[in-house]
């Protein structure tokens, strides 16, 4: 079982990091901010797979804080590269 | 034994979205196709990684403290998916 | 694990890749994006690391919260665009940055190769005196107990910092509001996102202030997940930033540090040295130290985000 996490951890981040290659190419913000997306969710996911074969105290907290604030810096950023998007539906 | 069968299968099938996702990502031809692979990369492989882990967490507590995670990337990420659609749609409408 | 010097090259390969990539993209906004990829990449390395503490530090401050920094000083930077014609800085300048760059790195990558193994370290000696400051986690042990004046001079440059973004607003704008005033659509997505998360982002800087006595976290981290759904809360509109020159607001920003500095000078008296904790009570004072820094601290950080004041005050 701990093999088979580790394993999938590693995996994990190399499919996710595969994922930057859209930073690389994708034509405009939006596609860029996509990748970032994934790169937290994704590390996020490999941090709860390594913890939960070698646990390591506070591992969940970062994976936590990585998803979280991957995904607000994310609105930020397309908030205020359009600003007249203010709250509009 | 289910318990270390059904972390592997969880686990697997999340893996699996995220590559989905992944490819869906780099190669799907506009904005929207693309944001619609990542969404299910976020929603779909990270919830079932959470499932597979939380069958091997050490007491309850810890199990509530990954759903919070996934619920938490949830949310936010549908927030930024959102954004971005409407960051496309308007620019399109525009040009 | 046999694979692991692959896994940590790729690392490697992966964070020089970003940042290369981060410092020659054209367009700001993409280097920015390029900047928090690359923090959470680092993050990552840190927990290869085994270093839990600096990983939750780097994924909180170092790409959050810098990240939303950036961000505000890109669109600043796009509304109003640098005075001379050419903003691009001459080639001299570049060459001497590039050189200072490059010197600095190689020192760096040559002290720490010079370093004897096993490199001289004080862990041993923190683990020995732990119990004397109630806490079990030793980098908070350290930060708020063995060398506690780092922390306070710490929070004393953010609040510098913090000075040094308002004093960058025209003189008519000092104490009005930063930011811009968003109208807001009510049935928005993104203000339902904005009532849903900041409970939950109390509940989990909370949680992160208490589990850092046994467990990586302490009021820094905190500080910046509070601060994260205030901007976000601000980003939808549901409220709007303080006017600067708010006395309650003023209060709010310097508590933590008088507060601080309050118990280090008290420890003059009582223990024999600035910031000494008798050590029966020194739980509880860190614990009295800690929770009016997470305040001031997520409000600094809050601020500094929304940039300098760009509304006149009322009155």
């Amino acid at each position: 079982m701990v093999e088979f996490l580790t394993a999938a951890a590693i995996l994990l981040m190399a499919i996710v990091a595969a994922g930057l290659v859209r930073l690389l190419l994708g034509p405009g913000i939006a596609d860029r901010l996509m990748a970032v997306q994934l790169l937290g969710t994704g590390s996020a996911g490999m941090l709860l797979l390594s913890a939960s074969a070698v646990p390591m105290a506070g591992a969940v907290d970062v994976a936590l804080v990585l998803g979280l604030l991957a995904a607000l810096v994310s609105v930020a950023l397309v908030k205020s590269a359009d600003p007249s998007m203010a709250g509009e539906e | 034994m289910a318990r270390e069968v059904t972390t592997i299968v969880a686990v697997c099938a999340g893996l699996f979205f995220f590559l989905a996702g992944t490819i869906g990502l780099i190669r799907f031809p506009d904005t929207l196709s693309r944001l619609h692979a990542l969404t299910k990369a976020d929603n779909l492989g990270l919830g079932l990684i959470a499932l597979g882990t939380m069958l091997q967490a050490q007491g309850p507590l810890q199990a509530l403290r990954l759903v919070v995670i996934w619920l938490l990337v949830l949310v936010s990420g549908s927030a930024v998916s959102q954004l971005i659609a409407l960051r496309v749609y308007r620019r399109s409408g525009q040009s | 694990m046999n694979l692991s010097p692959d896994v940590d090259g790729g690392l490697a390969v992966l964070i020089a890749g970003l940042a290369l990539w981060t410092i020659a993209v054209r367009d700001t906004f993409a280097a920015v994006i390029g900047f928090v990829a690359f923090g959470l990449v680092v993050a990552v390395a840190w927990m290869r690391l085994a270093a839990p503490d600096v990983a939750l530090t780097e994924a909180a401050i170092g790409s959050g919260i810098t990240g939303g920094l950036l961000i505000t000083a890109a669109a600043g930077r796009r509304r109003r665009p640098p005075p001379q014609p050419d903003g691009r800085p001459r080639g001299i300048v570049r060459i001497a940055a590039a050189t200072a760059s490059v010197l600095a790195a190689v020192g760096l990558g040559v002290a720490v190769l010079s370093l004897p193994t096993p490199a001289p370290t004080l862990a041993p000696n923190v683990a020995l005196h732990l119990g004397l400051t109630g806490l079990a986690n030793p980098v908070n042990a350290v930060l708020l107990g063995f060398r506690a004046v780092d922390t306070l001079l710490e929070v004393f440059v953010l609040l510098l910092a913090l000075l040094g973004v308002w004093s960058l607003a025209p003189d008519r704008f000092w104490g009005g509001r930063p930011g811009a005033a968003q109208r807001v659509d009510p049935h928005a997505m993104l203000v339902f996102v904005a009532r849903l998360l900041p409970p939950l982002g109390i509940v989990v800087g909370l949680h992160l202030l208490w589990v850092g006595a046994v467990a990586p976290g302490g009021e820094f981290q905190s500080a910046t997940v509070l601060a994260a759904v205030w901007i976000l809360a601000t980003t939808a509109g549901l409220c709007d930033w303080p006017p600067v020159g708010k006395p309650r607001l003023r209060l709010v920003l310097v508590i933590g540090t008088a507060v601080f500095l309050a118990i280090g000078l008290a420890g003059l008296v009582i223990a024999g040295a600035f910031l000494a904790y008798p050590p029966a009570y020194a739980k509880l004072l860190i614990v009295a130290i800690e929770l009016p820094l997470t305040l001031s601290i997520a409000a600094i950080l809050g601020l500094l985000v929304a940039g300098p004041p760009s509304r006149e005050p009322r009155r």
